[in-house]
């Protein structure tokens, strides 16, 4: 099943285009590796990808359904496309259980204890049951991330989008934040990863997309994206990060 | 002594008049500045101009100007009429409201906008995540900011003694030629201002530490 169609994409800023022309497809289960050099326009593409941008032109599915059409329920789509930021952006004033139950409660309009149970669960496979009354500023940054994902994942999303999840995080609790991610491709979740590890995009991308001038330069499989680069760009790119 | 012993009564009656009209009006006006703050970030470009044309009205008038245009200019209307307290309260609220509005705004601006897109992305919609997670956010940055405001709108319910409002000033005023002791009168009516306003402050202190930003 095609989880994510993207047809002739295209995003501006006033008159800076970011995204030109990229055109892609995500199945259910795939991992995607999104790199590129900074600037290139990764979150930007990722963000079209559940219209936290509006999409300036060309055609988004999402499971099928047409999100750049005005007239779609955008928050249902939203509640099956989990998201995970650079920055975390939990939210403050909230503790890590609130912040995990908060969607599900007011959103899905779950009750709290069937929000919670769930929520303990989401906690214990991110390593975290301990800290569901602490508060984010009590939290290191892979901590952080690691209640964040199980923020997202407290929706039953069908699809998760990465936008760097590491880049913010001390290189030892890197590692921490990696294996969470893994296990979720494990279990089969569709994930669209922006990143920095090529080691992650090397080992787990089922594809690895280049992006670079407003387009997809490159897609492959990682081996022979990373092994047998065809595009001078994309060569370019791959001896100034490996 | 004997001045104050008589003058305290009415004072304190004062007193009630003034923390009566002050509790009303502040609870509207914050309630005015909610919607104009909210008016002003719409997407709606014409709810923007409502709410810039207002602020700027108050801002750019003085208070007892803003009263004297409520109280004697629209009683002057056949299909208005206004007796002195509600005016007063009227134009504390609608006055702290513009002051509110722009308070609430910059305290809604200052939310990294981070956050509205983590709850969006969730399925919020802009209601839920102004509700849920914006304003509870803002509102805890800007309580000093709106003590101020509530400190001078306060202050500013004294000069409904002008429209022959019976609040604390004009208790005071009254007792201050009763009793033909202007120094003593006016200095405890400045200390009874003086201890509401700390009392006042002391509570926001206490409000503000209870919900410390963690
Ligand atoms: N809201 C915005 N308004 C104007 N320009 C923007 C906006 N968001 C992004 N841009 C511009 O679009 C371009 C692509 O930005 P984007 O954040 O998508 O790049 P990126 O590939 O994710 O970079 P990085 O690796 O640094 O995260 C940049 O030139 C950026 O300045
Ligand atoms: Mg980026």
């Amino acid at each position: 099943m095609t989880m994510i169609r993207v047809e002739n994409l295209k995003k501006s800023f006033g008159n800076l285009e970011v995204i030109k022309d990229m055109s892609t497809v995500v199945e259910e289960k795939e991992v995607i590796c999104v790199i590129g050099p900074s600037g290139s326009g990764k979150s930007t593409f990722l963000r079209c990808l559940n219209r936290l941008e509006e999409i300036t032109g060309g055609h988004v599915y999402i499971e099928g359904v047409d999100i750049t059409d005005p007239k779609i329920d955008i928050n249902k789509i939203r509640q099956d496309v989990g998201m995970v930021f650079q920055q975390f952006n939990l939210f403050p004033h909230k503790s890590v259980l609130e912040n995990v139950i908060l969607a599900p409660m007011k959103v899905k309009k779950s009750d709290r204890k069937a929000s919670e149970a769930k929520a303990y669960e989401l906690l214990d496979k991110v390593g975290l049951r301990e800290k569901a009354k602490a508060y984010p500023g009590e939290l290191s940054g892979g901590q952080k991330q690691r209640v964040a994902i199980a923020r997202a994942l407290a929706m039953d999303p069908k699809i998760m989008l990465f936008d760097e999840p590491t880049s913010a995080l001390d290189p030892e609790m890197v590692g921490d934040v990696l294996d969470v991610m893994k296990q979720l491709a494990r279990e089969g979740m569709t994930m669209v990863v922006v990143t920095h590890e090529m080691g992650f995009a090397a080992e787990m991308g089922d594809r690895v997309l280049f992006i670079d001038g407003g387009y997809i330069v490159e897609e492959n499989v990682p081996k022979e994206l990373f092994g047998n680069p065809q595009h001078e760009r994309t060569k370019a790119f791959l001896s100034k990060v490996l | 002594m004997d001045t104050i012993m008589n003058a305290f009564p009415y004072l304190m009656e004062g007193l009630q008049v003034t923390l009566y009209i002050f509790a009303i009006a502040i609870v509207i006006g914050f309630l005015i500045g909610l919607v104009v703050a909210l008016f002003r970030l719409a997407p709606l470009k014409i709810l923007n101009w409502i709410a810039k044309i207002f602020v700027d009205a108050i801002r750019g008038t003085p208070f007892i100007v803003q009263l004297f245009f409520i109280y004697f200019g629209l009683n002057s209307l056949d299909f208005i009429s206004l007796d002195n307290t509600t005016a007063g309260i009227v134009t504390v609220a609608i006055n702290a409201g513009a002051y509110f509005s722009e308070i609430i705004r910059a305290g809604i601006q200052s939310i990294d906008k981070g956050q509205t897109e983590a709850a969006r992305s969730l399925g919020l919609n802009s209601t839920q995540n102004m509700r849920y997670i914006i304003l509870p956010q803002a509102f805890r940055r800007m309580l000093p900011t709106i003590t101020n405001q509530a400190i001078i709108s306060l202050k500013d319910t004294s000069l409904l003694s002008v429209i022959g409002v019976a609040d604390l000033t004009q208790e005071g005023r009254i007792q201050a030629s009763a009793t033909f002791d202007a120094f003593n009168v006016y200095l405890i009516l400045g200390i009874i201002y003086f201890v509401v306003i700390y009392l006042l402050s002391m509570l926001a202190s206490f409000v503000e530490r209870k919900f410390v930003l963690r």
